[in-house]
């Protein structure tokens, strides 16, 4: 057992599923019988279905078990570290035996999460074991120039992950072109997209691949200065990046001369975002980092000739950084190998909504959401039918069923009128409304936007009055066209991204799912049966054997009916709260 | 989904006085006077003290760094982040991200708001707990997730929201 680790998955994912418990109880069952494994702990590998998550590694290999609670923690050290008999009906993933949970995997090529779920995130000797800090020292040692370290990135095809999709290659040689006695590299981990969490899950599991990146190309355009803008909802990625940044510090990867370079000199801090979405807009964060309300500004100027505190800045993503140092290391062309003529690579896609495996997966651009869906997520939930998948969050769109043969590249994604976006890939199925969506989506952006363009500020407001009263039953003959109306001029009289994509979710949702907006409309009816006011309540006569629950539970009165007899719902009183669908144990409410 | 802003019409005139220590504020105040981008940072250190942000903190703020009141409303009025009215000791948020949304979030704000006796935003009249909506918390795969403190708890139903609550509540009413 000496040799054996006991690792648990911490990020914040396995800690909202009781991952501390777990890990709590398997420290007190160590102390208390004095048991030699080592037990330490990992991120988040992105099988978050299956959090929390303990991997034992020992002589035999390397064994991943899945939905541990205290209970089964006692299980797997007693009779797999004091027994040696490993716990096959809890394995998720081992390198001697099978799993379905395998399926998860197939396919997955993992070079920005290349190291999540494989180190201790708090600890830089770990990053280091794994090729971290590699690409730096080889800059750094072969005297590699800032003009070859963007040749590489450019050769890669590398494209911002954020949202945009721009050469990262080329907005760093914008940044290099521009001459200033002080530079900027930003991180932008804002991750705005209500819906996603790779930029965290990255954060979290390997701090140190994104700080890498930033102090590569803070080399490459000659900054002096770095900044990582990231929300305040993810405390624990502030405080992995700030042990992270002492680390680096001590060892001499931030500071003066760094790995040995004369006169680069850098320092990186971490800003904690105010929440606002609109900050994730490049220019929206530079003035949030400068202390004021986040509103974006007019470009150009371009950040790379003038941002933060008015020099030349670059900023990229989260995940745009993370794959620097793989890139340096292993070279343009490996990197390019992957994925399809013009987007390159891979992207990290959180897997959330109707689907079995929800999670974070990694995959070459180009395999088919078909694929992501059906063969790494393991399909739809509960047995219901895929309806639609959304891609790029307020800005993006609903992909349905007859599209779900296109592959995942930016161009692909684009013609379909979604957006590729940060990689939030949530599932809906038959029970999702998709006005419903739509009216989500705009109330997130009417509330987010800054207020600057009056379109953006106002237009929203009268898009979202119209698919609030078309949920509601209230909708007329002439709100779609006065939706499609409303969208095209918000998107073309917006200053920043936010109000230019605004209208996205309801563009789409109306090219693919117009029934549902003239059913809403004109017959009144949900066909998602989601819109609790367009749902009719009734009682099947068959059914009912007279038991009074749902009478009595009406807070309206509006069932009637006598002990052990049929009862009857009075539709002018009902308020469509659903209650009595709950309460009856007999299957005897009908909703339509 | 349901995140406010706080609404400016709360200005900080109608605010009855609170009394609170300032002088918990200097600390705050002589490790970013002098740093530029210091106002959010300076905002956010006086919410962490008092839980909100009182209408003499600004004024302190003010007289100390020479950022002016007005600027400094603007910014935090324009964040979800920043309140000037106090809240309660514990804070719910409940999650209405996207895919909380879809897998219900609302029947857990409601089954909150029930069993508590609040609304959205409100505070139990025994300032207990105030529930909010957030965005996002990022832990969506385990849907429908809320965060109390820096804890976050995934795959709710209804009940187990109002659970975990009731359990929060016993153990902070029992002396320690
Ligand atoms: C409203 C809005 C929100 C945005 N939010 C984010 C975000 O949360 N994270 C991000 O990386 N980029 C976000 N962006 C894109 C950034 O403006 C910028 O393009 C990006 O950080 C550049 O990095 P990249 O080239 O590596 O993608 C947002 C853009 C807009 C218009
Ligand atoms: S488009 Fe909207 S969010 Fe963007 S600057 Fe204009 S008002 Fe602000
Ligand atoms: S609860 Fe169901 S079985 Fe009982 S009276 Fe109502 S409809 Fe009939
Ligand atoms: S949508 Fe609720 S945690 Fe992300």
């Amino acid at each position: 057992m000496e040799h054996s680790k006991v690792i648990v998955g911490l990020g914040s994912c396995g800690i909202a599923a009781g991952g501390n418990k777990v890990y709590q109880k398997i420290q007190s069952l160590k102390d208390s019988d004095n048991l030699g494994f080592v037990l330490e702990k990992t991120s988040c590998i992105g099988m978050c279905y299956r959090e929390p998550l303990v991997e034992v590694v020992d002589d035999m290999g390397s064994w991943l078990y899945g939905d541990v609670d205290e209970k089964r923690a006692i299980e797997i050290i007693s009779q797999h570290l004091v027994n040696k008999s490993p716990v096959k009906e809890y394995l998720v993933k081992s390198d001697l035996f099978e799993t379905p949970d395998d399926q998860f995997f197939k396919g997955q090529v993992k070079i920005a999460l290349r190291d999540c779920g494989y180190i201790n995130p708090e600890s830089i000797e770990e990053y280091e074991a794994r090729n971290g800090y590699q690409a730096l020292k080889k800059i750094a040692g072969e005297k590699v120039t800032q003009e070859s370290v963007i040749q590489s990135i450019l050769d890669s095809g590398l494209r911002g992950r954020g949202g945009g999709g721009f050469s990262t290659g080329l907005k760093w040689r914008f940044a290099r072109n521009s001459q200033s006695d002080s530079k900027y590299v930003i991180c932008n981990a804002d991750e705005g997209d209500p819906g996603a969490f790779m930029d965290r899950s990255l954060l979290e599991g390997d701090p140190h691949a994104v700080i890498e990146g930033m102090i590569i190309c803070a080399y490459a355009i000659g900054a002096n200065g770095g900044v990582i803008y990231c929300r305040a909802e993810y405390p624990l990625a502030i405080h992995r990046l700030n042990i992270a940044l002492d680390q680096a510090r001590k060892k001499g990867y931030l500071g003066q001369d760094i790995a040995g370079i004369s006169g680069f000199n850098l320092d990186i801090s971490v800003k904690e975002g105010a929440g606002a979405f609109v900050c994730g807009e490049e220019t929206a964060l530079m003035a949030s980092i400068e202390g004021k309300r986040g509103m974006p500004a007019k470009r150009p100027p371009f950040p790379a000739v003038r941002g933060l505190w008015g020099k030349p800045t670059n900023i990229n993503n989260v995940e745009t950084y993370a794959n620097v140092p793989w890139i340096i290391s292993n070279g343009a062309e490996k990197y390019a190998s992957y994925g399809t003529e013009k987007s390159k690579g891979t992207k990290v896609f959180a897997l959330t909504g109707k689907i079995v495996r929800g999670g974070l997966v990694e995959v070459p651009m180009g395999m088919t959401i078909r694929d992501i869906i059906y063969k790494l997520g393991g399909g739809i939930k509960d047995n219901k039918r895929f309806k639609a998948v959304q891609l790029g969050g307020p800005s993006g769109g609903c992909i349905p069923e007859h599209l779900i043969d296109t592959p995942i590249d930016y161009d692909s994604v684009t013609a379909t009128g979604a957006i590729m976006g940060s990689g939030g890939m949530v599932v809906m199925d038959e029970t999702t409304c998709m006005v419903d969506m739509a009216r989500f989506f705009l109330d997130f952006t009417q509330k987010e936007s800054c207020g600057k363009c009056t379109f953006c500020r106002i237009g929203t407001k009268r898009m979202l009055e119209i698919l609030t009263r078309i949920c509601e039953g209230n909708g007329q003959e002439g709100d779609i066209e006065s939706l499609e109306e409303l969208a095209y001029q918000i998107k073309d009289s917006s200053l920043c991204g936010l109000g230019q994509t605004a209208p996205n979710p309801v563009l789409t949702t109306l090219r693919y799912f117009r029934d549902e907006y003239e059913a809403h409309i004109r017959d009144k009816k949900c066909p998602a049966r989601n819109c609790k006011q367009l749902l009719t309540y009734e009682i099947i006569p068959e059914n009912c054997n007279g038991c009074t629950v749902c009478a009595k539970n009406c807070s309206v009165d509006a069932i009637s009916g006598n002990r052990k007899e049929v009862h009857t719902i009075d539709q002018s009183r009902c308020i469509k709260c659903g209650i009595c669908y709950t309460k009856c144990k007999f299957e005897a409410i009908l909703v339509y | 989904m349901r995140v406010q802003r706080n609404i400016a019409s709360a200005a900080l005139a109608d605010e009855p006085d609170i009394s609170v220590d300032l002088s918990l504020l200097l600390p705050i105040l002589h490790k970013y006077k002098t740093k530029k981008g210091n106002m959010i940072p300076l905002l956010q250190g006086t919410q962490n003290l008092y839980g909100f942000i009182p209408e003499a903190a600004f004024h302190l703020i003010s007289e100390h760094t020479g950022l002016n009141i007005s600027d400094m409303y603007g910014v935090a009025t324009f964040y979800a982040q920043f309140r000037l009215k106090p809240v309660g000791k514990i804070i719910i948020k409940v999650c209405h991200g996207t895919a909380c949304h879809v897998q219900n979030a609302n029947m857990i704000s409601d089954a909150i708001e029930e069993s508590l006796g609040i609304k959205d935003g409100e505070t139990t009249s025994d300032g207990l707990f105030t529930l909010e909506s957030v965005a996002c918390l990022g832990c969506c795969s385990l849907a429908p997730v809320m965060m109390i403190g820096d804890e976050s708890y995934g795959k709710l139903t209804g009940k187990s929201a109002v659970q975990i609550l009731k359990e929060i509540k016993i153990k902070w009413n029992t002396p320690k």
